[in-house]
């Protein structure tokens, strides 16, 4: 997992609330093997006129010049502004790993979904909550302003707008170690590794069938 | 103190470490593989930059896409239509042979579904853990293995660390006392209690099944009924070492031999419950009460007597009853008290994990010898669990009997269980199928699935409708090997 500890980037907003999982990547892209490759297809029926399907050649397809993804002034935006409850409906892990393909690092919104946000963490995403009032406000900003661009602090747990205004935000300990230090639940658990090794060797010496391939 | 439950023993037998957090890491020996929910995990590593912690530790086959008509399978991966199934299969080969896995593939003898193949191969033994990313993966505590079915980050999981991260579960001890009746099997059993205890019944325990009718079973009996645990809620069905494990296990090509075989089975005869261990919840059944079952509705626990009839949903015990009987009902096209006898069929499925061993295959052919398929059955398939079983079985002459009966005799693989390939139930069509879960659509969209045993699936296809198989148990005859 991608190490997270600041991170400077153009917001894109995404004016809308209860944007589910479904919303974030259609159902009919899960039928994929993979968990890269899902970036082109983030909001996908936002983002184009057509309907999507697995295997097609996105280029040629006809895009909705009015989904703010795909105007000029938010090309190459990593930071994603939203309104609350983002990422309700389905357990999908393929949410965060679409948001992350295309390249956003930071969600900020007034809160989130449950397992979304679980998933999110699990994946290198990093989630904000700010009050709603105060994304009420980016929102203005962020449409007042072209190239406007956040600076977000981990470790510090502060959000600084481009007028140098600090907006503190709440993050459990946990999650911000793991993200910091890039750790994923596999990552944790090889911080074990020596007790798994001691462990592994005391079993296959007292329990050595165990470890016998096929003769 | 108390003595240890199996469970208790299996647990502290493979754990790591204590989190603190209520979570442990425990050691993972053995972990299943097949095409479904391994791509994501594999690519995970990939990304990562990880390899698998310990190779041998994992075995991979495919088997819930792939194609069971003989034709298709002489193609091997081509021969698989859908191209989303066969990218599946092919990224598993792919997979497999890029970081050194041993895979069974589509035309390997041994290839089968997961479950079939663990125990027959001898991978999974006693005192193991197994995982696979796959609910049935209960299926392997018949063999007093600590054995889970696991999410594909779990499976990402346990390749790169050789753990699993979980939570101690309770114990719940289900004793069936007594003798079965003739034409009563394992699959009436494990139905039985799930209709007793319901599908939520067994949540956050492991269930061990003991007593003297489980003892009686065969490996491939206890098999089906820890197979099912996952339908009773629990995660985890175990049942303890005796001498019927350790014969079934003697020469498999995994398990250990000579010394270290001695040496393990002294050591498997400790993997049973202690006589005083304390279990959270016992539920104790008597077996010569258990009939010949069927399920009518479209949740497991919704199964009757072959003799009985389909509930009153006016009857229930309460509204959410009431209102989940009536919806079931609808589903199935069934009507309040029609009796089980009467339910007419249009298809019969003789497979999946839960039934597809050679015993099982045995006891349909014992059934269907002589005998036809009734003219109003569109299909009546069965599918081995895996290319052995299928071999012994014609070794035994039992496609023989099917095929003169009227059965497609079919290649090895899930098949019609969750309806991933070709094989398919129609809008409205029921079907007796000794699969595992008669969930709606599970079989196809609109199929209407009763679970039974092998026998009365059998018995079934020939009167087209169910029937008491202890009706045609009357001809007995063990020895269908010299059909
Ligand atoms: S046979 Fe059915 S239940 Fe068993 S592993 Fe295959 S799909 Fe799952």
């Amino acid at each position: 997992m991608q190490k997270f500890d600041r991170h400077q980037g153009v917001v894109a907003p995404l004016d809308r609330a209860n944007v589910d999982t479904d919303l974030i990547i259609p159902k009919q892209f899960l039928k994929s093997i993979k968990r890269t490759g899902f970036g082109v297809n983030l909001f996908d029926e936002l983002r184009y006129q057509d309907e999507g399907y697995p295997g097609q050649d996105v280029a040629k397809r006809p895009l909705n010049p009015d989904f703010m993804l795909n105007q000029p002034r938010y090309q190459g935006a990593s930071i994603l502004l939203a309104r609350r409850n983002f990422g309700c409906g389905s357990s999908r892990e393929h949410a965060p790993w679409a948001l992350e393909d295309f390249g956003f690092r930071v969600i900020i919104a007034p809160s989130f979904a449950d397992i979304f946000y679980n998933n999110a963490f699990k994946n290198g995403l990093l989630l904000v909550t700010l009050e709603e009032d105060t994304v009420a406000r980016l929102f203005q900003e962020v449409d007042a302003e072209e190239g406007y661009a956040l600076d977000v602090d981990l470790e510090n747990q502060r959000v600084i707008t481009p007028s140098g205004e600090v907006l503190e935000f709440e993050i459990d300990e946990f999650r911000k170690h793991c993200l910091l230090n890039g750790l994923d639940d596999i990552g944790i658990t090889l911080q074990d590794e020596p007790a798994i090794r001691a462990f592994e060797a005391r079993h296959r010496e007292s329990r050595p069938w165990l470890f016998r391939q096929a003769q | 103190m108390s003595g240890q439950t199996l469970y208790d023993k299996l647990w502290s037998q493979h754990l790591v470490k204590e989190r603190g957090d209520g979570t442990a890491l425990i050691y993972i020996d053995r972990q299943l593989l097949h095409e479904v929910t391994s791509p994501q995990a594999f690519e995970g590593l990939r990304l990562a930059g990880r390899r698998p912690w310990r190779l041998d530790a994992n075995l991979a086959t495919p088997d819930h896409n792939v194609p069971t008509t003989l034709k298709e399978r002489a193609e091997g991966n081509t021969g698989i239509k859908d191209p989303v199934s066969l990218i599946q299969v092919q990224t598993l080969d792919d997979n497999c042979d890029s970081f050194g896995i041993e895979e069974f593939r589509i035309n390997d003898a041994r290839q089968g579904i997961v479950h079939v193949v663990g125990p027959e191969q001898g991978a999974t033994l006693p005192g193991m853990t197994v995982v696979c990313g796959d609910s049935h993966t209960a299926t392997h505590g018949a063999f007093a293995a600590l054995a889970h079915g696991i999410g594909t980050s779990e499976v990402e999981h346990v390749l790169a660390t050789q753990c699993l991260l979980a939570q101690k579960m309770k114990n719940m001890q289900v004793r069936v006392e007594g003798r079965l009746g003739a034409g009563v099997t394992a699959k009436d059993i494990v139905l039985a209690i799930i209709g007793r205890i319901g599908t939520a019944g067994g949540t956050g325990y492991a269930i061990e099944f003991a007593g003297s009718a489980i003892r009686d079973l065969s490996m491939e009996g206890r098999m089906t009924v820890c197979n099912m645990a996952i339908e009773a809620g629990a995660r985890v069905g175990l049942i303890g070492v005796d001498d019927t494990t350790i014969d079934y296990l003697r020469e498999r090509p995994f398990a250990p031999q000579g010394e270290l075989w001695d040496a393990a089975v002294t050591e498997w005869r400790n993997l049973v419950s202690d006589d005083d261990a304390a279990f959270d919840k016992v539920v104790t059944i008597d077996a010569a009460d258990i009939e010949p079952q069927v399920s009518w509705g479209t949740s497991p626990e919704m199964v009757a007597n072959v003799s009985g009839e389909v509930p009153d949903p006016a009857s229930a015990r309460d509204e959410t009853v009431k209102h989940s009987y009536s919806r079931a009902l609808e589903y199935m096209g069934l009507s309040p008290k029609q009796k089980i006898t009467d339910i007419k069929l249009d298809k019969v499925f003789i497979g999946s994990c839960t039934n597809s061993r050679i015993e099982d295959l045995r006891e349909a052919a014992r059934v269907a010898k002589g005998k036809k398929v009734a003219a109003s059955i569109q299909l009546a398939m069965v599918v081995p669990g895996s290319g052995l079983v299928k071999r012994q079985a014609e070794a035994e002459g039992l496609d023989r009997i099917f095929i003169e009966a009227g059965f497609e005799w079919r290649e090895p693989g899930c098949s019609m269980c969750l309806a991933m390939n070709a094989d398919k139930l129609g809008a409205g069509e029921h079907c007796a199928s000794t699969s595992n879960r008669n969930f709606e659509g599970r079989q196809g969209y609109g199929g209407r699935t009763h679970l039974v045993s092998p026998a009365m699936a059998a018995a079934a296809a020939i009167a087209g409708h169910f029937v008491d198989v202890r009706q045609f148990a009357a001809n007995d005859d063990t020895q269908v090997q010299e059909a």
